[in-house]
């Protein structure tokens, strides 16, 4: 069973679909109890850093987190779900991540030249790096769906894929049991349900 | 690179796709669900969904067609129609949508699109706009572009982006349903105006009009069109691969 974590941020209709769409149960909860139970673990995300952040704290998901994360189960951070995982966040301020991943997450704006618009919004390919097997059924070059004003820097070590968007942004992390996409695989078409059914595989 | 977007929209009305020439005599075409599910099967980049119902039954059979197509389809969902209110948002993103386009609700209240940003962020926001030439200006035309509003549609455009909207899709009401392509001369003035997405809409009626586009404005992010795709004038998948021919970065 796979729980997606709610903690009263974004759209999980999708994330709930695509799961079953390759054959695997996805509930949608804010169970400690069953997010423990769980054989895999996502944390979705769409919005502000700290106003995520505040609500994973207050609704005790946060310390779920850590457990997970501690127990050894796979768990996927998505979008600003992957954003989480790190240090710190220069969204609209500086705020404290999970500090799960090392890196801090800044504005794409501070790194590329103006000429690019901000949100990077839409289909990117997949520069891989450090090898994952998420990637196991996709290839090098593959076309996934990013909607994102912020990425994660400063944590090559951890980086499996990037995209070139006037620079290389970081698109997708591993460390251990936890990973991290900065796209959205439940809208990257069928690389990206290859993507959930290898994290689902874990 | 980040790729040109090719994004088929349907209208929807009563549970059924339409779509009309200059917005008047709409045909029936198919299936909402059935036809989503092709689309991106032929390599769609993205899905737009128009509720043209005005009867609330008709809101309720909108809601539970974008709900099926949510569970079939992957791709970005992007629903617009009858949204006036953050209310109207919400219905619409717990059925599966992605983004929400405003066009008339935002013309009578262009706070909503402020609210709705804050609320979702901006890359939820999509600001439709139909325009038209009137006395050698561009107006903004609202009611699925039957009234003219008077207002000014660069800066409106430029207004609602300041406001919150994420993306642009500009509908040129002189060259849509004309198929002879897309509003160069308006799309290029838009494009220089603002820094987010821009969706061109209105006039493709062949893959040279895509192709045109692309290099004309090389700045423009996507191209959206209706009955070509329905009736298959135009095939996605050859578009793309003509696109990927002429240089164009696509997805294929």
């Amino acid at each position: 069973m796979i729980a997606i974590i709610d903690y009263g941020v974004g759209n999980l209709f999708s994330l709930t679909s695509s799961f079953k769409a390759i054959g695997y149960d996805a509930v949608i909860t804010s169970s400690k109890e069953e997010i423990l139970k769980a054989d895999h673990v996502v944390l979705p995300g769409v919005g502000a850093f700290k106003d995520a952040k505040d609500k994973l704290k207050s609704s005790g998901m946060e310390e779920a987190v850590r457990e997970v994360v501690r127990k050894g189960t796979p768990i996927l951070g998505i979008c600003l779900g992957m954003q989480l995982l790190f240090d710190k966040s220069y969204e609209f301020g500086e705020h404290d991540g999970l500090g799960l991943i090392s890196g801090k997450v800044i504005p794409i704006a501070s790194v590329v030249s103006s000429e690019y618009k901000i949100p990077q919004i839409g289909w990117n390919a997949l520069n891989f790096k450090n090898e994952t097997k998420l990637f196991k059924y996709i290839k090098n070059g593959d076309y996934v769906y990013f909607v994102h004003s912020y990425f994660a820097s400063e944590c090559e070590e951890n980086t499996t894929s990037t995209c070139e968007y006037g620079a290389n942004l970081t698109a997708s992390v591993e460390k251990g049991n936890v990973y991290g996409c900065q796209f959205h695989p439940e809208k990257s078409g069928d690389v990206g349900l290859k993507i959930l059914k290898a994290f689902s595989e874990l | 690179m980040i790729t040109k977007r090719i994004i088929p929209c349907l209208d929807v009305r009563d549970g059924r796709v339409v779509k009309g020439v200059n917005f008047k005599g709409l045909n029936d075409v198919d299936s909402p669900v059935a036809l989503a599910e092709y689309y991106s099967s032929c390599g769609a980049d993205e899905l737009v969904f128009y509720d043209i119902t005005a009867s609330s039954d008709g809101r309720k059979l909108f809601t539970d067609i974008l709900t099926e197509t949510a569970k079939k389809v992957f791709i970005p969902l992007t629903v617009g129609g009858g949204i006036n209110t953050v209310q109207d948002f919400d219905r619409v993103l717990k059925c599966g949508a992605d983004k929400v386009s405003v066009n008339s609700g935002a013309i009578r209240n262009p706070q909503l699109i402020k609210e709705a940003a804050e609320l979702y962020g901006s890359q939820c926001v999509v600001l439709s706009v139909d325009v038209k030439r009137v006395n050698g200006e561009f107006h903004v035309f609202a009611k699925g572009g039957r009234e003219d509003t008077g207002i000014e549609a660069l800066s409106w455009i430029k207004n609602g982006v300041e406001l919150g909207a994420g993306e642009i899709v500009v509908n040129s009401i002189d060259t849509d349903g004309v198929k002879k392509g897309f509003d160069l001369e308006l799309l290029d003035k838009v494009c220089k105006l603002v820094n987010v997405p821009v969706i061109a809409s209105g006039g493709a009626g062949s893959i040279q009009d895509f192709i045109d586009l692309f290099k004309a404005i090389p700045t423009i992010d996507a191209g959206l069109a209706a009955s070509i795709f329905h009736f298959k004038e135009v095939e996605i998948v050859e578009l793309k691969n003509e696109m990927k021919k002429q240089g164009i970065e696509v997805r294929l």
